[in-house]
This record gives structure tokens, C-alpha cells and sequence, in this order.
């Protein structure tokens, strides 16, 4: 037998082991979903507070959906798998992260110009484009 | 005599599983660098949300009720997926392709309620030249709707190779790439589902 297991691949010896696994992830994800859904309705809830619930919710059901369908577990075969993933994470996070970080940030520091007032505006004489170019 | 032939057996057993795991994860890279394409126009999407140019806001044009369905079509569909896995695993074909077609109808109800959805929003003006809220919304929606339609091809594809070829290590390789492709599928979904329309009904 091989000691590293294929990422997707179930207890392929065990029929009713897999059967088991599928069903409980999809009860649990089912749960997690009617969760969300009741997080967002409900009035039990702090208002600012809801989008890190939604958040931790949807990253709980990620996790449920790689371990119960993908089969990505902590097991001693799975090193390779739970490696990979970690770095796949890593990169997806620098990546959101740093984009909000860095265009939040621009936002931050450029002077919002209204809409209302660009529009009453033919093209070329928007303030910007004859403004000389700042010095950097 | 027997000896020998066990160990020739455990051998090709062997270097069998092996392929497989080596298959599986390839296309476990492939898929993490899917990943990584999604959180960029992820990260697109978080950044222009706001940037509505006077049109509508994300509340204004999703519908919470067909995201629900949406939902659970493709939940379901990922269980059915795993189901015709192991079915194939235990080589029994009616059950195998049972599974298998209906993962592609609940994918196909998933994308065309998309469709319709994203045709309905067209006909109100709110198509992506609308805003730049708007263009990533159809890039990322619509991004994870060409990956269920690309999935229900390759499901297509499996359903005939699998009739034609049997249960042949190379047909069960491919499979399990499937079935790791459309459990993937589901996880773009649960982001999809919390960041544009649970984030977006609650702002």
C-alpha cells in the first residue's frame, strides 16, 4: 500500500466509511448555510458585527467541504496535500488582504471628488486634468 | 509459486496507487492556483463594491431567495458527486452514472438560474458596463459560472468514457480529477454566496 493518499480519495476501502463522510459534511454545510442566512436576518445579532460572523461561517464550511468531499485530512498520508493547501492559503490571503490594504489606503489619502459635480462637467475641464503634476 | 505472483500483484498495486496519488495531486496544484486566480478577482471585487457611479448597489440587484436555491443546488450536486465516486469505487455503473447525471441536472438548474439572473439584471440596465461595481460582479459571478460550465462538459465527457471504456485505472483517474474539480467548484460558491450576496443584502 501506498503511504501518501490522492487528495479526493476517501476510505476506499471502507464503502459505508466514505458513504458516512459524504453525509456528514453535507449536513454540516447544509447547517453552516441555513446559519448564514439566519445570521443575516436575525435581530439577535450586534449590525457591525455581522459580516465576521458571515466570514467565520463560510471559512468553517471551506474547511467542512475540503475535509468531508475533498478528503484533505491531518492524516500521516495527507502531509503533502495539507502542505500544498497551506501554501495556496497563504498566497490567496496575501493577495486579498494586500489589495484592501493597499487600494483602501489610496482611497484614503486622495481626495473623493463627488460625482454629482464631475458630471456637471464637460470632459476635458475636470479639475485634474489641468492640475500641474504633483511632485513626488 | 503463489508467493511470487502475490508479490508481483502488490507491485502493479503498488505502482497503481501511486499514479493515482501523483494525478491527484497535480490537479490539487492545478486547482490551489484556481484558487489563487479567484482571490485576485476577489480582491477586485472587495475594492470596487463600493464604486457604484451613481447605479445600483449590490442590494439593489441580487435576490437572496435565488442565491438559496443556487445553494443548494450545487450542495446537493457536490453530495451526489461524491456518491457516484463511490459508487464507481465500488464498480457498480447504473449507480455510478445515476449519480453522475444528477450532479450535471443540479448544475444545470445552478447555472441556469444564473443565466436568468444575470439576463434579468442585463434588462434592467444593470449590466457591467453599468458601473465598476457592476463589471466585477459579472467577472466574478460569472467567472465561477464558466467553471460549472466547463465542469457539466467534463461531466458529459466522464458519463461517455465511463459507459464506453469501464472502470479502466486511467477512466478512474480521470474521476477522481472530476470529482476534485466540482468539490472545488462548491468551496468558489460558499465564498461567492458570503462576500457578493449575503455580504451584499446586509449592507
Amino acid at each position: 500500500m501506498s503511504t501518501e493518499a490522492s487528495p479526493g480519495d476517501a476510505d476506499r476501502a471502507h464503502a459505508v466509511n466514505a458513504l458516512r463522510s459524504y453525509g456528514v459534511g453535507l449536513v454540516l454545510a447544509a447547517g453552516l448555510t441555513l446559519a448564514s442566512f439566519w445570521v443575516l436576518h436575525t435581530q439577535l445579532l450586534w449590525g457591525p458585527g455581522t459580516g465576521v460572523a458571515l466570514a467565520v461561517l463560510a471559512v468553517a464550511q471551506m474547511g467542512v467541504h475540503l475535509v468531508f468531499f475533498l478528503h484533505i485530512t491531518t492524516g500521516p498520508d495527507n502531509t503533502n496535500n495539507v502542505l500544498a493547501l497551506a501554501f495556496g492559503v497563504l498566497i490567496v490571503t496575501i493577495l486579498v488582504a494586500g489589495s484592501l490594504w493597499i487600494m483602501t489606503n489610496l482611497n484614503h489619502h486622495h481626495p473623493q471628488i463627488p460625482a454629482t459635480y464631475l458630471h456637471s462637467l464637460p470632459y476635458d475641464s475636470h479639475p485634474l486634468a489641468a492640475a500641474p503634476r504633483p511632485k513626488y | 509459486m503463489s508467493g511470487a505472483t502475490t508479490v508481483i500483484e502488490t507491485a502493479e498495486v503498488a505502482a497503481q496507487t501511486s499514479k493515482r496519488t501523483i494525478v491527484g495531486y497535480g490537479f490539487w496544484m492545478f486547482l490551489l492556483s484556481d484558487f489563487i486566480m479567484f482571490a485576485a478577482i476577489f480582491a477586485a471585487y472587495a475594492v470596487l463594491s463600493g464604486a457604484t457611479a451613481g447605479g445600483p448597489v449590490a442590494a439593489d440587484v441580487i435576490h437572496l431567495n435565488i442565491a438559496a436555491v443556487e445553494t443548494v443546488c450545487l450542495l446537493m450536486s457536490s453530495f451526489t458527486c461524491g456518491l457516484a465516486s463511490l459508487a464507481a469505487n465500488l464498480r457498480k455503473p447504473v449507480w455510478t452514472q445515476t449519480a453522475l447525471t444528477v450532479t450535471g441536472v443540479l448544475g444545470g438548474a445552478f447555472l441556469a438560474l444564473e443565466v436568468r439572473e444575470f439576463a434579468g439584471m442585463v434588462a434592467l440596465g444593470a449590466g457591467p458596463q453599468r458601473s465598476a461595481f457592476l463589471s466585477a460582479f459579472f467577472t466574478l459571478v460569472g467567472c465561477h459560472g464558466l467553471h460549472v460550465s466547463a465542469g457539466l462538459m467534463w461531466l458529459g465527457t466522464m458519463m461517455a468514457q465511463i459507459y464506453a471504456k469501464g472502470f479502466r485505472p486511467d477512466i478512474m483517474r480521470r474521476l477522481l480529477c472530476f470529482s476534485l474539480f466540482w468539490h472545488a467548484l462548491d468551496i468558489i460558491w460558499v465564498a461567492v454566496l458570503t462576500v457578493v450576496y449575503l455580504q451584499g443584502a446586509g449592507s
